[in-house]
């Protein structure tokens, strides 16, 4: 069976249900497949780890026992701690960082039965659209090597892209899971903040990470995202206490009178041609299927890059406080005192993205600047979220385009930190409410490079989101596509 | 409110702000124990040393406590407080932070009232607020280097804030004392000094009487009341020093040392941090709802002053005794037990306040230590009442009650009239018997029979004594008078 990378998730948990393939094979074929470390997704790998998992899937199948999920292959995203690979959070400062335990992500995707492949590169403490600021080098597109395979979660979705395995797990704080899809032809969605555990997580915002699954399809996605979530009250207070979902539930049914949101916001200017007429075509393959679309007001959209760029660095700067040398992690070598010390240790093993939005965020807390900075932020976050509540009193699902571009070329901005932050700006107002967003590929634009389209549902409507997104890729393929080369 | 007590022309003002450590068993955040005196490190887990992704979560019987705080001292209880970070590095704070309450904090206003000799005071809080505790740095043991130790980090803390209400260091120390009984009576913290459970700090500033508040310099971490009283007293002499010799005071963090007796300065305000406080994301706010306090409210033992209140209401007792058997519970319970013996609160709470205390303090005994039992004074109390012994002749039976080795016998009421029998200090209320001493003694003293028929009334006490002393002391001294002046009327 050479074509089992390009099973999907769901393909993989029947085979290996009924036996037809076990969950050592499936392993060893991803295995081979990620010699060579290609695009240089992986930050870690074991296939000592991985085989023993596989061995125990295996045997939980043989003896009737398996989780729903048995032996399928899953990486996760290095954000995500792990007792049994390293976590660096793509930062030198925890370089051979060893967790004593799992996050609760990691462990619930293992208690359904999933066989761990290792760490996916991203880029340093999830800060960044490109994965360029991985402090263990540039992660590549699938679909053209010269090109970068968006941010944070750039490993993430270049793995899935070139089916060195079937899933992944992705975070999102400002757009991390949603636009690494977009640019890499894959799927991925971001839950309502609260569903997912962030124990375990490396923090980076924490009123705005979230963890969620990607994957190639949205059938893929509900099967992922219905095993992670959940509550995990004592362990994480965010947590929400909702009881869990089936997220695949509905899958199957039909987008009959569903109204789709249209922000005009949107479409305006920044919006490139070739993306736009992508997005355009999926709108109206949706209406095809049932959906009718209502012209909406986002109009706070382009605030949200501000106040996104004040909350998120204010809260980095604190959080990221601990990594300073005295208790796990990098330590400087040389210091005469306590202060350098601290200077010494942070300065080394921090890049120069973690330290700018250090300086932001601690600028932004600063006696005399709160007020103006956070607390402003904080109340325009609100109005954002109150002018999604009045677009959801119109329509179902928001859509529109994940990102102004397709993928641009390596080194294009990594000079240029302000074109970076310009270019989230479709995904952070959902970010900043707390809402569910997810991505999906609809086509390809003027380069060859993947479009991705972005759904944005109300607070707990991921399945009706991955409902559209399921009833839209039972009719057009572009999730199947794989970039020269993987398939 | 009598006029402040100055120190060389100058008026003393004080606020407190004390750490107490809140006897839940867990941390504040987190699952590891909060037991005292463990090898290092070994009761700091995975959250408390910040490992990356780790999370606080809120531990619920530092919240109610929290809640029995402000219901003691007649509180606000905020129904949504707000967790915030106080940032700042430093190797014992292990994520480079401290969640605290900053904006809105768990308890707002609130009193504390206590006597001070005669004279009753009260102090007004700020706030009381919900934090954890750091770490330590051991500074010793390790040569070039600091050991820290993470046993105490996440500890939680009730931080009780007082307006600048007190004028004296005693006055401060009184406030620090009932404080202190406070949080024990209800149990919040085990208010061991020694071991840091009950943590004060002091904000000292001096003024002339009528002028705006002077510059204040706080003394930090004063963990014995006697420390407390030199503190401050050095303190207020020195600023008072400093003032007079033409230098301003200023705003400085600083520290006792009491070998020297000085306060000497940590930091000036000039070098102090800016900690860059924010709500704390990782925390929804604390939402306390009103079915909550009542639970809490209903669970509680009766406060102390409302138990001293009831003291005045049920036994007529003054203020000032209600108050002072109210110091302890084991104290109040020692009164009502003697009280309801007896039957007569007032004598009770005379003997518990005078000669049970003085034997207390004598022997350095607790309440709960005694030799004598509450139902012993009881019944002694009782004997008293009834006339069975004087009070001069109680206090006999009550020494020999004392020092008695403890039997089985120990405790049982019965002793009591059985060392009267023994020791044959029952009164003589028999009149008759009493009559054939008073003439022998009328007889054998003509002198002084004279001297009061002629208008002398001191001569009266020539004859009372030895008429007591013929009745070996047993004589009701009221009888023996009444008796006396109808025999010479």
């Amino acid at each position: 069976m050479t074509d089992l990378h390009n099973k999907s998730v769901a393909q993989l948990a029947a085979m290996l249900k009924n036996k037809e393939v076990s969950a050592v094979e499936v392993a060893t074929r991803f295995l081979a497949r990620m010699g060579g470390n290609p695009h240089n997704a992986f930050l870690d790998i074991s296939s000592e780890v991985t085989l023993a998992q596989a061995q125990a899937s295996d045997a939980k199948i043989a003896k009737g026992t398996a989780g729903p999920l048995e032996g399928v292959p899953i990486a996760h995203k290095d954000i995500f701690v792990t007792k049994d690979f390293a976590t660096t959070a793509g930062s030198k400062i925890l370089k051979d960082y060893r967790s004593p335990f799992d996050a609760t992500v990691v462990s619930r995707l293992r208690d359904a039965g999933m066989v761990t492949l290792g760490k996916l590169n991203c880029d340093e403490f999830a800060m960044g659209s490109a994965n360029e600021n991985s402090a263990y080098g540039a992660v590549t597109n699938p679909w053209d090597t010269t090109r970068i395979p968006g941010g944070s979660s750039g490993g993430s979705a270049a793995a899935v892209a070139a089916r060195l395995t079937p899933a992944v797990t992705g975070t999102d704080t400002g757009g991390s899971i949603r636009q690494p899809a977009a640019f890499c032809g894959i799927t991925g969605i971001k839950p309502t903040y609260g569903r997912a555990s962030r124990y375990g997580m490396v923090a980076f915002a924490s009123s705005l990470d979230q963890a969620g699954p990607m994957a190639r399809s949205a059938e893929d996605c509900a099967l992922l995202l219905s095993a992670m979530c959940g509550p995990d009250l004592d362990r994480d207070s965010t947590s929400l206490n909702v009881a869990n979902e089936d997220f695949s539930r509905t899958l199957t049914q039909a987008l009959q009178g569903l109204r789709i949101g249209i922000p005009n916001e949107f479409f305006g200017e920044g919006l490139a041609s070739d993306v736009r007429s992508a997005i355009d075509t999926a709108l109206e393959q949706l209406q095809t299927l049932g959906a009718t679309l209502v012209p909406i007001a986002l109009p706070r959209t382009e605030l949200s890059i501000p106040v996104y760029y004040i909350i998120a660095p204010a809260e980095a700067s604190s959080n990221l406080s601990r990594f300073d040398g005295v208790k796990f992690g990098h330590r400087a070598k040389d210091f005469s005192d306590l202060a350098g010390m601290y200077e010494k240790t942070r300065s080394q093993a921090f890049g120069e993205e973690v330290k700018r939005r250090i300086m932001i965020g601690s600028y932004v807390l600063s006696h005399g600047y709160y007020d103006a900075y956070y607390l402003q932020a904080q109340k325009i976050r609100r109005m954002i979220a109150d002018d999604f509540q009045q677009a959801f009193s119109q329509c179902d699902v928001i859509a529109g385009p994940v990102a102004p571009t397709t993928a641009w070329k390596l080194g294009d901005k990594s000079d240029d930190p302000l074109a970076n932050y310009l270019a989230d700006i479709f995904t952070l107002p959902a970010s900043l409410a707390g809402l569910p967003g997810m991505s999906l590929p609809v086509g390809f634009g003027a380069s060859g490079m993947p479009v991705g389209m972005q759904l944005i549902g109300n607070y707990l409507q991921e399945a009706r989101l991955l409902n559209v997104a399921h009833q839209y890729q039972l009719h057009i393929g572009h999730h199947t596509q794989a970039p020269g080369g993987a398939a | 409110m009598s006029a402040a007590k100055l120190v060389h022309g100058y008026e003393v003002v004080i606020g407190f702000e004390t750490h107490t450590q809140l006897s839940t068993k867990s941390k504040i955040f987190s699952r590891a124990s909060t037991a005292f005196g463990a090898e290092p490190n070994t009761q700091a887990c995975a959250v408390d040393l910040a490992l990356p992704g780790t999370l606080p979560v809120m531990n619920k019987g530092a919240v109610e406590r929290a809640i029995e705080l402000g219901l003691a001292l007649g509180s606000h209880i905020a129904e949504r407080s707000v967790f915030a970070r106080k940032n700042y590095f430093y190797p014992d704070l292990p994520k480079g932070y401290q969640i605290s309450q900053f904006e809105i904090p768990v308890v707002q206003g609130g009193e504390v009232s206590f006597f001070l000799g005669d004279e009753k005071k009260t102090v007004r809080l700020v706030r009381a607020h919900l934090e954890e505790d750091a770490g330590k740095s051991l500074h010793e043991d390790f040569i070039g280097q600091s050991g820290i130790d993470l046993n105490r980090a996440g500890t939680p803390l009730l931080e009780i804030v007082t307006e600048p209400d007190m004028r004296s260091s005693e006055e401060a120390v009184a406030y620090a004392k009932e404080l202190h009984k406070i949080v024990t009576w209800i149990g919040i913290c085990d208010g061991n000094m020694q071991e840091g459970s009950f943590r004060c700090d002091a904000n000292v500033s001096v003024r002339k009487p009528g002028a705006s508040l002077g510059t204040r310099r706080e003394i930090k971490n004063l963990n014995s009341f006697k420390f407390m009283q030199q503190a401050i007293d050095y303190e207020v002499r020195w600023q008072i020093e400093q003032i007079e010799d033409g230098r301003a005071i200023q705003q400085a963090t600083v520290l006792f040392n009491p070998d020297t007796g000085e306060t000497r300065a940590m930091r000036t305000k000039e070098d102090a941090a800016d900690y860059r406080y924010f709500p704390d994301p990782d925390l929804p706010p604390l939402v306390i709802s009103r079915e909550w306090v009542e639970r809490v409210r209903s669970e509680m033992a009766e406060l102390p002053r409302v138990m001293a209140q009831r003291f005045v209401s049920q036994y007529g007792l003054p203020e000032y005794d209600a108050m002072t058997l109210t110091q302890s519970k084991a104290m109040a319970a020692y009164f009502e037990e003697t009280a309801k013996a007896c039957g007569q609160a007032k004598l009770a709470s005379n003997w518990i306040m005078g000669e049970l205390s003085r034997r207390m303090n004598a022997d350095d005994l607790g309440i709960d230590q005694l030799p004598v039992k509450a139902a012993q004074l009881g019944a002694l109390i009782r004997r008293i009442a009834d006339n069975t012994i004087s009070n001069n002749a109680a206090k006999h039976v009550f020494d020999a009650l004392w020092p008695l080795e403890m039997t089985t016998a120990s405790g049982a009421p019965s002793m009591v009239d059985d060392l009267i029998d023994s020791m044959g200090l029952k009164q003589m209320n028999d009149a008759g018997a009493l009559e054939v001493i008073i003439d022998e003694v009328l007889a054998a003293n003509p002198k002084n029979v004279e001297e009061f028929k002629a208008g002398n009334t001191k001569a009266l006490n020539g004859l009372v004594g030895p008429i007591m002393k013929a009745s070996k002391g047993k004589a009701n001294p009221a009888q023996v008078n009444a008796l006396l002046l109808k025999k010479l009327g």
